[in-house]
C-alpha cells in the first residue's frame, strides 16, 4: 500500500498474523466506519515510526467474515496486538497515539 | 507578565474547539488545539445530521473533515495529545500534557461529554455485544434482535439507523413518552422494526462470551422479565469529560463547567465552549457558537493583561 500498512484477509491471516516472525498490530476496520476512517492517520504515522519493530496490518471486516469471527470482534475499529500468535493486547473503539504506543510496546 | 509558550490553548477538537480555533487562528493568536484522539468528538459517531444550517444532510465524519480543512486554511496547530491535569493559579497558566508541560496566558476548554453507563457491570460486554454507536456497529447485527435503552434524541435517532441492518430494535425507556424530537418520533413509531417497552430498566446484561440476553424490570408494576437479545445499545445520556480539571473551577450539579455569556468560568482567562459547559442546548449548532465566543472573549483577556 506504499504506507507499510498490509492489507490482511482471511487467507493470509494465519501466515501474516499467527505466523510472522514480528510483532503484529490488526486494525479492522470497514469502509462505512467513521471511527475507523479518523484513527486512520495515527495508523499511518504508528507504520512509520515502529515499521521496522512491529508489522502493521488491517482486515477489512465486510470482505473478511470469518477472522473477525474467530476473535469475537463485534464492534469497530478494534484493534490487536498479536506477539507469537498470542494476542498481548487488544484495543475496541478510538484509541489516542499515545495508548496505542504503549500497547504495541507490551510487545516488541 | 512573564513569556508563555502559547497565548491560548484549546483542549478538545469536536465543533466547539474547532470554531474556536478557526477564530483564533484567524486573529493570529499564538494558539494550539490539543486533542486527545482525533479531531470530531461526539460527531464522528453520528450517522447523519440535518439540523446544522447550511446542510440539508451531512454524515458526521464529513463534517468534521470540513471543518478541520477550514481550521488549516488558516494554519491552525492541531496537535494530538492529552492534557492530563492543569494548574491555574498564576497568570502563566500550566498544563501538562502526556509528555510535556506548556504554559498559556488563556485557555479554552472543549472537552465535551461521553456517553454515560447503564453501571450494571455491563463494561465486560464492551465489543462483545454492548454498543454506545449505532454508525460504527450497527452492521454486525444484521438481522438480529437488539435492545436499545433510552428516550431521547440520540437514542432514537440511533434506533431508526439501527433498523437499516437489524430484525428488530425493542427499546426500552424508564418513562411512557418519549423526550425526543417530536419529527424524530414520528419516524420511530411509523417503523414496523422498532417496538417499544414503556416504564422499564434493564437490571442486568447476560451472556458467556457476548451478549446473550437482557433483563427488563416494569418500574411500575415491579415484574421482571428475560428478553434474548443479540446486542445492547445504550443511549442514556451523558457525562462532562473533566477528568482532568481537578479543583478550582466551578461546576453544576452535574459536573458541567458554569460559564457567564462569555463563556468566562469562574477563573479568569480560562473559558468554556460546548457540550462541557453548563448549557440548556447540546448541539453541533450550539457548540459553534459558544467555540466563536470562547475564542474573541479569550481574544479580549488576553489584550487586557498586555496592558
Amino acid at each position: 500500500m506504499g504506507n507499510g500498512i498490509i492489507e490482511i484477509d482471511d487467507g493470509s491471516f494465519e501466515k501474516e498474523v499467527l505466523k510472522s516472525d514480528k510483532p503484529v498490530l490488526i486494525d479492522f476496520w470497514a469502509p462505512w466506519c467513521g471511527p475507523c476512517r479518523a484513527i486512520t492517520p495515527i495508523i499511518e504515522e504508528i507504520a512509520k515510526e515502529y515499521g521496522d519493530k512491529i508489522k502493521i496490518t488491517k482486515c477489512n471486516v465486510d470482505d473478511n467474515p470469518i477472522t473477525p469471527g474467530k476473535y469475537g470482534v463485534r464492534a469497530i475499529p478494534t484493534l490487536i496486538v498479536f506477539n507469537n500468535g498470542e494476542i498481548v493486547d487488544q484495543i475496541t473503539g478510538m484509541v489516542a497515539k499515545a495508548k496505542l504506543i504503549d500497547s504495541i510496546k507490551k510487545a516488541i | 507578565m512573564k513569556q508563555t509558550d502559547h497565548d491560548l490553548v484549546i483542549i478538545g477538537g469536536g465543533p466547539a474547539g474547532l470554531t474556536a480555533g478557526l477564530y483564533a487562528a484567524r486573529s493570529r493568536l499564538n494558539v494550539i488545539l490539543v486533542e486527545k484522539i482525533v479531531p470530531g468528538g461526539q460527531v464522528l459517531i453520528t450517522d447523519w445530521i440535518e439540523n446544522y444550517p447550511g446542510f440539508t444532510g451531512i454524515s458526521g465524519p464529513d463534517l468534521i473533515e470540513k471543518m478541520v480543512e477550514q481550521t488549516k486554511q488558516f494554519d491552525l496547530a492541531i496537535e494530538s495529545n492529552e492534557v492530563l491535569s492543569m494548574d491555574l493559579t498564576g497568570d502563566s497558566k500550566k498544563l501538562q500534557l502526556y509528555d510535556r508541560e506548556i504554559t498559556t496566558k488563556s485557555i479554552v476548554i472543549a472537552t465535551g461529554a461521553s456517553p454515560r453507563a447503564l453501571d450494571i457491570g455491563e463494561d465486560r460486554f464492551v465489543g462483545r455485544g454492548l454498543s454506545y454507536c449505532a454508525t460504527c456497529d450497527a452492521p454486525f447485527f444484521k438481522d438480529k434482535v437488539v435492545v436499545a435503552v433510552g428516550g431521547g434524541d440520540t437514542a432514537i435517532q440511533e434506533s431508526i439507523y439501527l433498523t437499516k441492518f437489524v430484525k428488530k430494535v425493542y427499546v426500552v425507556h424508564r418513562r411512557d413518552e418519549l423526550r425526543a424530537a417530536k419529527i424524530l418520533q414520528e419516524r420511530a413509531f411509523e417503523n414496523d422494526k422498532i417496538e417499544f417497552v414503556w416504564n422499564s430498566v434493564l437490571t442486568s446484561i447476560d451472556g458467556e462470551s457476548g451478549v446473550e440476553s437482557v433483563r427488563i424490570k416494569n418500574v411500575k408494576t415491579g415484574e421482571e422479565k428475560n428478553m434474548a437479545s443479540d446486542g445492547c445499545f445504550i443511549w442514556i445520556g451523558i457525562l462532562p469529560n473533566i477528568g482532568f480539571v481537578g479543583a478550582g473551577l466551578a461546576l453544576d450539579d452535574a459536573g458541567f463547567i458554569v460559564t457567564d455569556d462569555h463563556m468566562q468560568t469562574s477563573v479568569p482567562g480560562v473559558f468554556a465552549a460546548g457540550d462541557i459547559r453548563n448549557t440548556p442546548l447540546r448541539q453541533i449548532a450550539t457548540a459553534v457558537g459558544d467555540g466563536a465566543i470562547a475564542a474573541m472573549s479569550a481574544e479580549h483577556y488576553i489584550e487586557n493583561i498586555k496592558k
